[in-house]
């Protein structure tokens, strides 16, 4: 609750709170804002916004509402963005808890793979892996997440490391703690708070790495998502931009949310690390 | 009976050129006894304490501890047999997690070692408190929110909750004011009478020894150099590391 108003405090937090709000609450009632299949096709091709009131975005060159089409979208964006991200996370916690806290052979095995995994760029492993597997949400999701663990684990296992060497570890050790309870109870809460602050970069990145893959097509191709509405409008960039405006527009405000919010939390957490 | 036996402990850190810590220490202890163990930074008093408490491990040497071989145990035994040899550390901050409140920090021990049924906990906190000199209402406190020296009456608290044999002090009270440093010393004091618990005091200063020390070793380079009755090796001191710590030691001298 404290936190939550040292947030509100912080205009950056303020501000992308306010912005992922929005577009939560366009996400979640998406099917009573614009009931329907939003690929389904709903007027007269390529409608100028503003011109008529039934669509008030405009049509594509198929005549689906782009209105309804950013709509649901929004759905797709932010789940997959957050889902992709808290697998990234989850794996590179777990990797980099369990390379710091155990060390040795374990750690350099366990390191060698993030290196493995580095040294790829991100977005072509996205690109392969749904390539091979097949494009659907849950791959989308994992092929993201796989090109994004790499950089949690890496900073997850620095923090272990000086961490575990503080003499309230040893102390836990000293009083007998088993070594399960003294890594979960002892450094996790402890390496958490930079970890988190790297979710932001991670969460905006996978929302633009969904969207890259869409504009490629390598989306799941049952569901709208603003890549895809991108990639769409393309064909007629110079006719009617607005295709391409609108989404993109979309794009940059969720990006720039998440990346406000994210601040405006490390802030926050800072401020109350400082005052306690 | 001796309580603990060392017999040629050595430990060599292989960082860098390789830095012989310990080389080749023997020391006994008695129940009920407390062995101040002086000497300059970097002589391996530390390191001797870490390795007494298993937070390392020496590369040859043994260890017999309430009649068991100490280093031969590992895992759940070990750990176990842990609230017998408990630790208070120098840095009063550093060793309490930062999110601890005072309970949590003292329920630990007793969770983990069952020593009283879970009910009991709260009350054996505050009884716990109460015998190191502190409010029980500092219970709900967090860590953070108490002075050194008080944190350090806590970490002596969470030592004794266990019932210990022997409490390893390193350099457990360099780090607190002269005032508060003395009070903290007459606490150990009087717990070792009550429950016959020795000490192995781990210090740079032969003027806390002095206060409380029935022997003391002095260690240089890895080894124990002197070793003798605390009135005897300040008075008397053999080994140029003794004489140097003896003269480390400020009079007050009014010209």
């Amino acid at each position: 609750m404290r936190t939550m108003r040292r947030l509100l405090a912080t205009p950056e937090g303020a501000v992308g709170l306010a912005l992922l709000a929005c577009l939560a609450l366009v996400a979640l009632f998406a099917p009573v804002l614009s009931p329907g299949d939003p690929l389904r096709i709903a007027g007269r091709a390529l409608t100028t916004p503003f011109s008529d009131p039934a669509f008030p975005l405009g049509t594509d060159r198929l005549g689906r509402d782009v209105l309804a089409g950013l709509i649901h979208g929004a759905r797709t964006s932010l789940a997959v963005g957050l889902a992709a991200a808290a697998a990234a996370l989850a794996m590179g916690l777990c990797v980099g808890l369990a390379a710091g806290f155990a060390g040795g052979l374990l750690d350099e095995a366990l390191m060698r793979m993030v290196d493995a995994f580095q040294i790829v760029p991100g977005f072509l492993l996205a690109l392969a892996f749904v390539s091979v597997v097949g494009p659907s949400v849950p791959v989308v999701v994992l092929a993201i997440a796989l090109g994004a663990w790499a950089d949690p684990a890496r900073l997850t296992r620095a923090q272990v490391l000086s961490v575990r060497e503080r003499d309230y570890v040893a102390a836990a050790r000293v009083a007998g703690m088993h070594p399960v309870e003294i890594a979960v109870r002892e450094i996790l809460p402890n390496v958490l708070p930079p970890v988190l602050a790297l979710s932001a970069i991670i969460v905006a990145a996978a929302i633009l790495t969904e969207a890259a893959l869409s504009f490629l097509g390598l989306g799941d191709p049952n569901v709208v998502t603003w890549g895809s509405m991108i990639a769409e409008g393309r064909n007629v960039l110079r006719s009617s931009p607005w295709l391409s405006i609108f989404p993109g527009i979309a794009l940059v405000l969720t990006v720039v949310g998440v990346y406000l919010l994210g601040e405006g939390l490390t802030r926050a957490l800072s401020g109350r690390r400082a005052a306690a | 009976m001796t309580l603990l036996v060392a017999e040629g402990l050595c430990k060599r850190y292989a960082a860098g050129r390789g830095v012989t810590a310990l080389d080749g220490v023997s020391l006994h202890l008695s129940p009920g006894e407390t062995l101040g163990l002086a000497g300059a930074s970097g002589s391996g008093k530390s390191t001797l304490a870490r390795v007494l408490t298993r937070l390392a491990e020496p590369d040859t040497g043994s260890i017999r501890f309430a009649g068991e071989d100490w280093l031969a145990l590992s895992g759940a035994p070990l750990r176990r047999r842990r609230a017998r040899m408990q630790m208070v550390f120098q840095d009063v901050l550093g060793a309490f997690n930062p999110r601890a409140t005072v309970a949590s920090a003292l329920e630990d021990p007793l969770r983990i070692h069952a020593v009283v049924p879970k009910g009991e906990r709260a009350r054996e906190v505050a009884a716990l408190l109460d015998r190191v000199g502190l409010p029980a209402a500092y219970a709900g406190r967090s860590i953070r929110e108490v002075s050194g020296g008080e944190r350090q009456r806590i970490a002596i608290a969470r030592a004794i909750a266990t019932h210990p044999a022997l409490i390893v002090l390193d350099e457990a009270v360099s780090a607190l004011d002269v005032s508060v440093r003395e009070k903290i010393l007459e606490l150990l004091v009087t717990l070792q009478e009550e429950r016959g618990i020795a000490y192995l005091f781990v210090s740079h200063d032969l003027s806390v020894l002095a206060a409380v020390a029935h022997r003391i070793a002095v260690m240089e380079a890895g080894r124990i150099v002197e070793t003798g009755p605390t009135s005897r090796v300040i008075a008397d001191p053999q080994s140029p590391a003794a004489r140097a710590l003896v003269r480390a030691v400020p009079r007050l001298v009014i010209e």
